[in-house]
């Protein structure tokens, strides 16, 4: 696994570039990781849904899928992709700092 | 061990960067294309424009009705522009009066086992039994939703939310005897299949 420099500091990454420790991600972490997903303003709306995931991965040790975020969560599904455009769920897992989500749906 | 790389790695969220900048892969893409022919050179997202899938979805079991409902919710995950044509017995699942009752069966599947035991197959023709295509559907259903993978009208609502396209085929709308009021409202339209020949141009289509 390597290591990365983002914002100055050392992060592990997975060869695909997700973050692989929780505990090296903080809230001045996502502005910078959002630019590099292509979303180049954190609003409110954004910052909810990382919370919600950032809450949602430590007792299931396993990132929230996109519809898990919109029925668990209670986010509009055309809201999520209209935050996070293209490919939503990989974008809100990566600016987290959370793996890349597993689920099937 | 640990490699420190100065470049942040990025995944490839397909959007952000032309090809020729992406820095995810590079060690195994370059390997892959020196194997390839001196002549080979691999068409790239940018001279194909956007990705688009089309399914066909031809089937009524719930079994066989899934695989499209599925990869069609992961396409558009993906950022792909996904259109569904549901024909044949795969209209039942934008049918009101059928949609919420899709059924499994045993019969005609040789290959049914218990879930919990593969070793142990189940022959299929017990499917005959009176009872047993509820009794298969409920226990597939109970799968599902310990996966947590909704039921058919919520993947359908799921997938028109995330901007797929349903469409419905003329003929098996005709030999339904239906009018538009008995289906699922996210159908968009009922299209001949000269349609949708011609509205899955440069996409890839997967029967189903």
């Amino acid at each position: 696994m390597p290591t990365t420099r983002i914002g100055g500091r050392a992060i592990d990454v997975n060869d695909e570039g997700f973050l692989t420790e929780y505990s090296q991600w903080d809230e001045n972490l996502a502005p910078i990781l959002a630019g590099y997903a292509g979303v180049e303003d954190l609003t409110d709306e954004h910052w909810k849904v990382l919370r919600f995931l950032r809450a949602d991965y430590p007792a299931r040790k396993e990132t929230a899928t996109l519809r898990r975020v919109a029925s668990v969560g209670g986010f509009d599904m055309k809201e999520l992709f209209r935050l996070f455009p293209g490919k939503p769920a990989k974008k809100m897992a990566y600016i987290a700092g959370l793996p890349k989500p597993k689920g099937c749906v | 061990m640990t490699d420190t790389v100065d470049t942040p790695i990025i995944p490839d969220f397909g959007d952000s960067r032309p090809a020729a900048s992406r820095p995810a892969a590079e060690p195994s893409s370059a390997a892959r294309t020196s194997a390839k022919p001196a002549d080979f050179t691999a068409p790239s997202r940018e001279d194909s424009g956007p990705r688009k899938i089309c399914f066909v979805a031809s089937k009524g079991n719930l079994d066989t009705a899934y695989p499209a409902l599925i990869m069609a919710n992961a396409a558009l995950g993906e950022g792909v522009e996904t259109h569904i044509f549901f024909t044949f017995w795969g209209f039942d699942l934008i049918t009101e009066r059928t949609m919420d009752s899709i059924k499994f069966t045993m019969l005609g599947n040789t290959a049914m086992h218990l879930p919990m035991a593969p070793s142990m197959p189940l022959w299929a023709g017990m499917g005959a039994i009176p009872g047993m295509t509820k009794l298969t559907t409920t226990m597939m259903k109970k799968q599902f939703d310990e996966l947590e993978i909704p039921g058919v009208r919520e993947m359908l609502d799921i997938i028109v939310a995330s901007g797929g396209h349903l469409w419905g085929c003329q003929l098996s709308y005709d030999m339904n005897g239906l009018s538009r009021s008995d289906l699922y409202e996210g159908v968009e339209d009922i299209i001949s299949a000269s349609d949708f020949i011609e509205l899955s141009e440069g996409g890839q289509i997967v029967f189903t």
